[in-house]
């Protein structure tokens, strides 16, 4: 063997970057483009109910990213040692622990919130981003990318309820984040001025018409099409 | 009287879909033929009306504070409510897996049908929805076997509707962004208006 060759061999590969192209990619993607409500048609279920105010929308995304980033992280830990049939309940054992820890952490330090979230906290175990995610990814990649990967699509899938949750809340209640927004606006048009605020918003209605215009605008900037 | 009240509401003004946004997921991905949603639909009522009732078992006689005071009373102190994410979803995704194999055994015609979505219903919003909402309200046995059907039922009537919907609208033109899915959710946004007109039924 000559010289070459086993200095060849033993060429280290230099470490990746701790956010190279490629990690960035795995965040930046399910914004816009691999968005996960708008374009992979995930996750829809049950946080659209909490979306007629920001603040319980706001708590809601945050949950929501902490589960799918850690979720992805652990079932990654243990994606050599999982049994191809038992993996959903695994998957689901790891996913409801999670939810348990985020809900008794609300419970204890905001309960207000906990109670207005009520059981759509215990919904995100069954969201379909989260198993998704798992399955897409998490089972077949190393720790940190999936991480990574977990936390680009609870993003995506953050902006896209926090926006319908702005439009609801503002034509809904005429406020946004509790601040009312629509007197302030009345006020500087005199007294007898006032906008109206629409009710249909405050149903489950609005949040479906205005989801339904959120994914025709974005699909028709992306030029997505589904066949 | 109380107990078709409530299976009415359930079905109609509480509608998992309409009102909660649960079951989404597959609401979306299995409508676009009449009779493939009506085989989730049933397979749903069917997984919902079991689990509701065996998971308000698991409540009232394990996890409810106190609850396990039928076992000793020494134990009536102890409040086990936190686990009942993980134990609920236990319950869901087990059954399921005996409902698949019970209707493989026994009914291999239905199992064809329903076989691709048994699977698929462990991890459906509206069957851990179902049971939760069955907890967070208080529900006594009956009423939770009641409820647990008229919202299998309710989640059944609006995917067959919308898979029916969706078959006209093929021969419809529709914009190109608005295709499948941005269409779909403002049909749903239509008929959760029309749904909206049930409010306020009291038998």
């Amino acid at each position: 063997m000559s010289a070459e060759t086993v200095e060849k061999a033993i060429e280290i590969k230099p470490a990746e970057g701790f956010l190279s192209k490629r990690r960035k990619r795995l965040i930046t993607d399910p914004l816009i483009d691999e968005n996960p409500i708008t374009v992979q048609v995930l996750g829809i279920c049950s946080s659209l109910a909490v979306t007629t105010q920001m603040k319980p929308t706001l708590v809601m995304a945050i949950s929501v990213i902490f589960v799918v980033a850690l979720s992805n992280y652990v079932i990654s830990l243990m994606r050599n040692t999982i049994p191809g049939r038992v993996r959903i309940i695994v998957q689901l054992a790891v996913v409801a622990t999670l939810v348990t820890i985020v809900s008794e952490i609300l419970k204890a330090f905001s309960y207000d919130m906990y109670k207005e979230l009520s059981v759509f906290i215990g919904l995100i175990i069954t969201n379909c981003i989260v198993m998704g995610r798992l399955e897409a990814f998490a089972m077949g990649n190393k720790p940190y990318d999936s991480m990574l990967d977990g936390l680009g699509s609870a993003l995506g899938y953050s902006w896209i309820i926090l926006t319908v949750a702005f439009f609801r809340e503002l034509w809904g209640s005429g406020s946004v984040f509790g601040i009312r927004v629509f007197d302030y606006v009345s006020k500087l048009f005199g007294e007898d001025f006032h906008l109206a605020t629409n009710g249909l918003m405050v149903t489950p209605v609005g949040a479906f018409i205005i989801l339904g215009l959120i994914v025709w605008v974005q699909r028709t900037k992306t030029g997505y099409v589904e066949q | 009287m109380d107990l078709i009240n409530l299976g009415i509401r359930s079905i109609f003004i509480d509608n998992m879909i309409f009102a909660y946004f649960l079951g989404m997921c597959s609401f979306l991905a299995v409508s676009k033929k009449v009779t493939t949603a009506l085989g989730l639909g049933v397979a749903v009522i069917f997984v919902l009306a079991v689990t509701t009732p065996v998971n308000w078992l698991l409540n009232e006689y394990v996890l409810k504070e106190g609850a396990l005071s039928w076992i000793s009373a020494s134990l009536t102190t102890i409040d086990l409510s936190f686990l009942r994410f993980i134990m609920f979803i236990a319950i869901i995704a087990g059954i399921t897996q005996l409902v698949e194999m019970i209707v493989e055994k026994f009914a291999p015609a239905l199992y064809g049908q329903l076989g691709i979505f048994l699977p698929l219903i462990a991890v459906n919003c509206a069957i851990l929805g179902g049971s939760l909402f069955m907890a967070q309200r208080d529900y006594t046995l009956a009423e939770s076997a009641v409820y647990g059907f008229g919202s299998g039922a309710g989640f059944c009537l609006a995917i067959v509707a919308l898979a029916a919907i969706r078959e006209k609208l093929k021969y419809s033109h529709v914009p190109n962004g608005l295709k499948g899915l941005g269409i779909t959710m403002l049909l749903t946004g239509l008929m959760g208006i029309a749904f909206m007109s049930f409010m306020g039924i009291d038998l």
